[in-house]
């Protein structure tokens, strides 16, 4: 069973409470297969119960990148989050663990 | 005369960076400008306490260390320094570099950026942006600092200062700002400022453009990260420019690490909203000139906003940690159990609690991890409360279990600290009066 992580790279970041992925193909020819399978609705339900908010998708085609934007995902915000990576620095991992055909 | 290129690099991307590569870009990287940002957003809220205990304090606490390593190398390479590391008390981290520039025997002069303090400004009426509660529900207000933009530091470039000390200001304006500077760019011609605002955001966090939260052995393997370098831009009037690092130092700059880096906390990468503009992301692209050499394309802007942001500080109550681990035999199960005592023993006495299998679920949650058995696990309980006793009893707790708990409890340590929570607020622009102030000696 192959993984985001065999075809795609990606980098956490946060605001406050959000939590940013970036999804980025190693393989240009790969890009059209991610905007085409990888949704936000996917993302969402992957990702579980930390991602509370909405996620919405931007797709940049000069990069050949998707970013999600997960609204309401970082326990309170980074601030006053009792998580371990309070910032979700690791999310990206957790992303690249989604299962794929 | 006016320069047709200028070259900024950045050699720190948060307090505590690494000291050798700013150095290293002091003394190869042919720049103009040395950028340090050293200001995330609590860390004024902090400082902001420092400066209550101590009206000398409130500086970032690495300035003294930064100024002595890089002052004399700042004067033999003809390069001006731009940082946030005057954090709540710019004022008194100029007079600290004046001390140091005396004790080297060596003569500076300071232009500090003051007004992004704007804590008597704050109403009682003002409601947070994340949720739209009121300010004083959070609990007791200890800072208030707007994100000042370029217009904040070009009075302090033009009054030819070796060292620019800010307060808060966005993290992209501190490299826009020589920009402007250098280029005589229109304030309001914001497509040209988009560009500006695109480098220095691939800059303001060092490393992690030439390698650094980037590299990974198995599917993005970085060479000689033990010295990884810090990157610089060179670029023209028109805002056109490459990013790169100094030739022989460790990391890479490729097309990889500027795309993860260019969406790095972007909330709409078509509205990237600074106090200068507007920018948008999505038409930019790069291509690569050589080896760690990443031209960067495209970029644009709109007009600025009329509200600026503004990062609140309060206090948030205490957070009391404990950890223990279990390994070999059922160690899953018995850290289960201890984290199943502790929930009964104590898990009710707090506003917010947690407990976490390190090594298991920690990070992610039970859902992607539920298939692994690791050969060790790390128990982590944590928890909120006003009560700074209570948080302790954490800690304890979770010590006690060497002798209350299941078998084979090792490596218990416990800690309690201040949580220092930060929500934001707009704030009229207008009602914000930047200035500068000279120090030299």
């Amino acid at each position: 069973m192959r993984k985001l992580a065999n075809i795609a790279h990606s980098r956490a970041g946060d605001k406050g409470n959000i939590l940013i992925l970036s999804l980025i193909p190693f393989e240009e020819e790969d890009f059209q297969y991610l905007v085409n399978e990888i949704t936000a609705e996917k993302v969402k339900k992957h990702l579980g119960v930390q991602i509370k908010g909405e996620v919405v998708r931007y797709v940049l085609p000069e990069i050949n990148a998707l970013q999600f934007t997960c609204f309401d995902s970082l326990g309170t915000g980074v601030t006053t989050s009792l998580a371990q990576d309070a910032h979700g620095k690791s999310m990206s991992y957790a992303l690249l663990e989604m299962k794929i055909k | 005369m006016a320069r047709e290129k200028i070259r900024i690099g950045c050699g720190a991307g948060f307090s505590g960076d690494r000291f050798e590569p700013s150095r290293i870009l002091l003394e190869n990287g042919k720049l103009d400008y040395l950028v340090l940002e050293c200001l995330a957003e609590r860390t004024i809220a902090l400082a902001q306490k420092r400066k209550k205990g101590d009206p000398s304090k409130g500086y970032d606490p690495l300035l003294e260390r930064r100024i002595e390593d890089l002052l004399p190398l700042l004067i033999t390479s003809n390069t001006k320094l731009i940082s946030n590391m005057g954090a709540a008390n710019p004022e008194a981290g100029a007079r600290k570099i004046i001390e140091i520039a005396k004790k080297l025997q060596l003569d500076v002069k300071v232009a500090v950026v003051l007004g992004d303090d704007v804590l008597d400004k704050i109403q009682p009426d003002h409601r947070s942006m994340e949720s739209g509660e009121l300010l004083p529900s959070y609990g007791n207000i200890i800072s208030a600092n707007a994100y000042l933009g370029i217009e904040s530091i070009l009075p302090a470039l033009e009054s030819n200062a070796q060292i620019i000390l800010t307060g808060r200001v966005a993290d992209p304006s501190l490299f826009l700002a020589p920009m402007v500077h250098e280029f005589d760019w229109s304030p309001m011609d914001y497509n040209l400022l988009g560009k500006g605002t695109v480098l220095g955001h691939l800059l303001e966090c060092a490393g992690q453009i030439t390698g650094g939260y980037f590299a990974d052995p198995i599917s993005k393997p970085i060479p000689n990260m033990e010295n990884l370098g810090h990157p610089f831009v060179e670029l023209s009037r028109k805002g056109e420019g490459f990013i790169s690092k100094v030739k022989g130092t460790g990391g890479q700059v490729t097309v990889r690490t500027a795309k993860e880096q260019l969406l790095y906390e972007v909330i709409d990468p078509q509205h990237y909203i600074t106090p200068d503009v507007v920018a948008d992301f999505s038409s930019v692209s790069f291509e690569e000139l050589e080896k760690d050499q990443i031209l960067v394309l495209g970029g644009s802007g709109k007009t600025k906003p009329e509200e600026l942001k503004v990062s609140v500080g309060y206090e948030a109550g205490w957070l009391g940690e404990g950890e223990i681990s279990y390994a070999g035999a059922h160690a899953l199960e018995r850290a289960k159990l201890a984290g199943e005592i502790i929930q009964k023993r104590i898990g009710h006495l707090y506003s917010e609690f947690r407990i976490d299998y390190i090594g298991l679920s920690a990070m992610h949650g039970e859902v992607l991890s539920s298939k692994s058995n690791p050969y060790e696990v790390r128990l982590r309980v944590a928890g909120k409360t006003k009560n700074k006793e209570l948080a302790n009893l954490i800690g304890e707790e979770v010590e006690a279990l060497y002798t209350n708990g299941p078998a084979g409890g090792g490596g218990a340590r416990k800690n309690t600290s201040e949580i220092i929570g930060v929500v934001s607020i707009l704030m009229d622009r207008n009602k914000i009066k930047p200035e500068i102030k000279i120090f030299e000696i």
